[in-house]
């Protein structure tokens, strides 16, 4: 085996590594913060919600579980064309991400609705609290706070799933990569440069979580105890 | 140990807010409850005046538990009628924000959100359900610990307190909202017989200043010496029903042998 390395051929394309490591990092943030707050009142609909809304969610959950990221974000990129929208790449992967991710982050969230003890509701609602201020205040960031270990490996898995929608042409880290590997020829190296910044944008979202947790769960922080 | 030289009930009589003056805080007539096919109150009358402490004993499954929760509309009954400061309980069309406003509880778990300081805990309803401000509520709730004698653990989490801890900060939570009537559901059950003794004290302290009480007990001592109503469930229905003396000298051959078994 004589393969010769040659990194320099992709050194005059940083500028597009750049790029596109910026566009993943802004599709997943946005699909983040916006899946969790679709994935958190799916999950709240689900568990408290009227049957219509349980059902209804029941079936986005299953539905999306079961299928091909790949395929979704077609059918969302060519079936919001087909309805007459025009939007680019990048709004319809985040608009697929999105939609992705709030069915697991459902499912990851109810697991901790579900761990609220129903005394607390009831402690809340003696209270004189009402339904929202109750899960605002009390049952939203305990729960969120038992399972934040499972939905920060969800959101690294979510940014590295982004790498898919380089195939709708959303101009992430992974299209940029493909179009430098077809313009040098220098497939290996590519692919080793973008496996390193997956693997750094990993370590940034996990900063980027924790540090979320130490600001959201004082608690924690404080006393370093398990809820 | 008799409850006439009992200095907390003297005290209560020279009150302008003695017992038995005025209409009834809690009125419940001829209430019937089921889970199923299980009866578990059956045609349950009582009142509770101003001022007044109303203890309810009896037996684990007597409905003493299901009555209270009755009284602040947590279950739903099927036949009779309950008013609770002016409130009827048994109307569907019932303003539960606005019972909420009048009567607090305090349960044998405790039930402080595990998240939120003693002081946020006691913060947190005046300022969802009352609009004050952050700083008011602060205020007040420097004021309600010190009432209970935990001025100096407002900073501290549930988990940092002993059980008998929080339970004070789970009457002072309540007591932040400034109900008219306070019921309590078995809240030193959970405790050792030290923790119960500090969380007593409060209570007593409550009902000398004049709060209308109800709460289930096992605590037969604090009945007898603390309430100026003594009501004995069994079965479902009040069986017997008078002040603390009636410990002393039971009517019913239930009462006597529930008194004989807890002795």
């Amino acid at each position: 085996m004589t393969y010769q390395f040659d990194f320099a051929a992709l050194l005059p394309y940083w500028p597009e590594f750049v790029h596109g490591l910026w566009l993943t990092l802004q599709l997943s943030a946005m699909a983040t913060v916006l899946g969790f707050i679709v994935g958190t009142l799916c999950a709240i609909g689900r568990a408290d919600g009227p049957p219509a809304v349980k059902w209804a969610v029941a079936a986005y959950v299953e539905v999306i579980r079961n299928t091909p990221l790949l395929v979704q974000i077609f059918l969302v990129y060519f079936g919001i064309a087909t309805l007459g929208f025009r939007i680019g790449a990048n709004t319809a992967a985040v608009a697929a991400l999105v939609v992705n991710v709030g069915a697991y982050t459902c499912e990851i969230v109810r697991a901790g609705l579900e761990s609220v003890h129903k005394a607390q509701l009831e402690a809340a609602d003696c209270l004189g609290l009402s339904r929202v201020q109750t899960y605002w205040h009390v049952v939203l960031r305990p729960a969120v706070e038992r399972v934040y270990p499972a939905l920060t490996s969800q959101y690294v898995l979510l940014m590295l799933a982004s790498s898919i929608t380089s195939q709708i042409s959303a101009e992430e880290l992974t299209a940029v990569a493909n179009r430098v590997q077809s313009d040098t020829f220098r497939s290996f190296e590519t692919y080793i440069v973008v496996g390193l910044l997956y693997l750094l944008l990993s370590f940034v979202v996990r900063i980027a979580f924790w540090l979320v947790g130490l600001g959201v769960f004082v608690r924690r922080r404080k006393l370093g105890t398990a809820l | 140990m008799s409850a006439v030289a009992n200095p907390t009930r003297a005290a209560r009589e020279d009150t302008p807010r003695s017992p038995q003056a005025g209409a009834p805080v809690v009125r419940l007539h001829d209430v019937h409850k089921s889970f199923g096919a299980l009866k578990v109150l059956d045609g349950v009358s009582l009142d509770v005046g101003p001022g007044e402490v109303a203890a309810i004993i009896g037996q684990s499954g007597s409905g003493k538990s299901t009555a209270l929760r009755c009284i602040n509309a947590l279950e739903t009954i099927q036949q009779g009628t309950i008013h609770v400061c002016g409130h009827a309980i048994h109307d569907p069309q019932l303003d539960r924000r606005a019972l909420r406003r009048d009567v607090g509880i305090v349960f044998q778990s405790y039930n402080l959100f595990p998240h939120l300081t003693a002081e946020q805990n006691i913060m947190l309803a005046p300022t969802c359900v009352k609009g004050m401000t952050k700083a008011q509520a602060r205020e007040l709730a420097r004021e309600v610990l010190s009432h209970v004698g935990l001025a100096e653990k407002a900073e501290h989490y549930p988990e940092q307190l002993s059980g008998g801890q929080q339970q004070r900060v789970a009457i002072a939570r309540s007591l932040a909202m400034r109900p008219k009537l306070m019921l309590f559901d078995e809240v030193t059950s959970a405790l050792d017989p030290q923790l119960t003794g500090e969380v007593l004290k409060v209570m007593e302290n409550l009902a000398r200043e004049g709060m209308t009480m109800i709460l289930v007990t096992h605590e037969m001592a604090f009945a007898r010496k603390v309430a100026s109503k003594v009501v004995y469930m069994h079965r479902g229905r009040v069986w017997e029903t008078g002040t603390g003396a009636m410990l002393d000298d039971p009517q019913t051959p239930e009462l006597r042998a529930f008194i004989g078994n807890g002795l």
